[in-house]
């Protein structure tokens, strides 16, 4: 147990989040500067299995515990066990996924550990033996470097800044089970009930993202049913517009997002707003269909690669990010779009 | 019962910032209140109303930081406190959450501590969890209900929104909690309290007051940038009807190799 860099592989019910091989990946890059292997560490059920998969990632060694304290998911038990392995071994580094989890663990870890955290980092570099995280801050406004003077320099690493490595299944190697820090009446929290929500694409984690603003609700050739009020109909109007918005994200695997302003006037729940007070993405294709592009908008998804605006201003501020801009109304490009790609995509 | 909110003063979401000379700058945009710490003062002083407990905001920062204070007691916080000392200067965010833990040890007797998810300034999201552990209470991160709550008892039963689903989740008070958009709608700050809030004599707490030195920070910024500029071409795509269009963006899109 003496190498010096150290990855938590976030897990939820036995299934790994993509995130955290990412995060494998980027612990690699810099055990290959900083010398010695990488040690994982997989805590929760079925944690025997994660961690032979996460030997299939390139990790040399795992330190797996599958304790029924940690079969549902509350932070202080996991925190309890990272602190207590990290105390035994002194590691240089900690990383984590920048998954909720992974955020949060993080900075509770630091505390027990005395030390600091870099979270959410895009690019990591080795300088004098320290490791120099590269952040956004201002939801991207701005860039800092930033480093973390005591040991370990624990650091979340932002999902999908860095490459998933390859897996390979050829490599394999026996994990070390631990056992728990805590006892379960030591711990103050317990779960009581669990709901999976109901599926669709996460926006933190889509390769390809459709979005709607406040000119979803625009399309005056729609003819509400009756007996609504005013916000009852452009209710209904921007959920039709959402729906076209729907059928563009089907046929490109994509999630859908929202500006602030269709998610402030009911339009579609919080969880799809893409901006400074919501996710900030970074996919490889962004579609803004009837988004203007206010600032606090564009902080949210500067960095996508491909940006393609829909809108009927030509004035519109999105226009100046995009690859590729249409004039147009929303209503009129975006079914003959969708019907386009899925021609081409089969 | 007693409740403590922590808020943050941030330049506004709209601010247009900027590195000038290696200084960070905002222009004329207003400093404001950082809107997720609206929620959480939502969330405070909803708990605070069904159980008639006091609401205390607090925030670290300098003078000017009160003003993000007047606008928690605006929305109608009973009472604000302010911890400030020049020995914070360039604090991390794990000494900041060592400061507010104290001053909430100071403060006493407090049930519920609440959070915003982030403050959009500085984008790290790990105060609350920081002081949590500071303080060795259990940490209730993304709750978008508190289904429960019995001071009598000490217990709370909160719904947290994690990215899987919704988890219901029971835990001993006292407890920090930070509460995500969906948990409810801020108010506005009313008339009466805009009045009471300029009226209001908010203490001064320094490291001194607090009975603790200044923690020592782990994190440094030895740089900050503005992005790299993108040389983005712009390309209109035109057409004699939609369907032209669509066809010729779909053939743009497929060129770019990212789906």
């Amino acid at each position: 147990m003496s190498n010096k860099v150290w990855v938590y592989i976030d897990q939820f019910k036995g299934e790994v989040h993509p995130a955290s091989w990412e995060t494998l990946g980027a612990g690699l890059s810099l055990a290959q500067e900083l010398g010695g292997g990488v040690t994982a560490l997989v805590f929760g059920p079925q944690a025997g299995g994660v961690a032979d998969e996460t030997f299939t990632y390139g990790a040399d060694e795992v330190l797996f515990a599958d304790d029924s304290t940690l079969e549902e998911y509350r932070p202080e038990p996991f925190v309890a066990l990272i602190a207590r392995l990290v105390k035994e071994s002194s590691p240089e580094v900690l990383l984590f996924p920048t998954t909720t989890r992974g955020r949060e663990l993080a900075a509770m870890s630091s505390i027990d550990l005395e030390t600091g955290v870099l979270p959410d980092v895009t690019a990591l570099e080795v300088a004098d033996g320290r490791v120099v995280a590269t952040r956004p801050v201002y939801a991207g406004k701005l860039i800092s470097k930033v480093i973390c003077k005591t040991s370990p320099q624990i650091i979340t690493t932002r999902t999908r800044a860095f490459p998933t490595p390859e897996a390979d299944a050829s490599r394999s190697g026996t994990p070390t089970k631990v056992e728990a820090a805590v006892a379960e009446d030591a711990i103050a929290t317990k779960v009581v009930e669990y709901a999976e929500s109901g599926g669709g694409v996460s926006l933190a984690d889509a390769a390809v993202i459709v979005s709607g603003g406040r000119g979803v609700s625009n399309n005056p050739a729609l003819e509400p049913p009756g007996g609504m009020d005013e916000k009852e109909t452009e209710i209904w109007r921007a959920q039709q517009g959402f729906k076209i918005i729907g059928d563009l994200a089907g046929v490109l695997g994509a999630a859908v997002g929202a500006s602030r302003a269709a998610v402030d006037a009911g339009y579609i729940p919080y969880e799809h707003q893409v901006g400074q007070t919501g996710k900030v993405v970074s996919p490889d294709l962004y579609i803004a269909c009837g988004i203007s592009g206010a600032i606090q908008h564009q902080a949210g998804m500067r960095t996508s690669k491909v940006i393609v605006a829909i809108n009927k201003d030509p004035e519109a501020p999105i226009f100046k990010m995009a690859r590729f801009g249409v004039v147009g109304d929303l209503y009129d490009i975006v079914p003959p779009l969708t019907e386009a790609l899925h021609q081409r995509l089969g | 019962m007693k409740i403590v909110v922590c808020v943050k003063q941030v330049p506004d979401s709209a601010a247009k910032v900027v590195v000038e000379d290696g200084q960070v700058t905002w222009g004329d945009a207003p400093l404001v209140i950082n809107p997720w710490d609206e929620y959480a003062v939502e969330a405070a002083l909803l708990q605070g109303e069904a159980q008639g407990g006091d609401v205390i905001a607090l925030t670290m920062g300098d003078e000017g930081a009160k003003d993000a204070l007047k606008h928690a007691l605006a929305m109608g916080c009973n009472e604000a406190v302010l911890v400030t000392d020049p020995a914070l200067a360039g604090a991390d965010s794990q000494a900041v959450a060592k400061v507010l833990a104290a001053a909430i040890q100071k403060i006493g007797d407090v049930d519920v501590t609440f959070f915003g998810k982030q403050a959009i300034d500085g984008d790290m999201g790990v105060t609350a969890a920081q002081t949590a552990r500071s303080l060795g209470w259990p940490m209730l991160s993304l709750t978008s209900a508190i289904e429960s709550l019995d001071p009598g008892a000490g217990t709370v039963r909160v719904s947290r929104s994690t990215e899987e689903g919704q988890q219901v989740v029971d835990s001993k008070l006292p407890a920090v909690v930070s509460v995500g958009k969906d948990f409810a709608e801020p108010r506005y700050p009313s008339f009466m309290g805009i009045r009471k809030a300029s009226r209001a004599n908010i203490p001064d707490w320094s490291l001194a007051d607090l009975a603790i030195a200044a923690p020592t920070s782990a994190v440094e910024w030895p740089e900050i940038n503005n992005p790299p500029a993108r040389e983005i071409l712009t390309e209109q795509i035109t057409g004699d009807s939609p369907q032209e269009i669509a066809e010729k963006l779909a053939d743009k899109i497929l060129a770019e190799k990212v789906l």
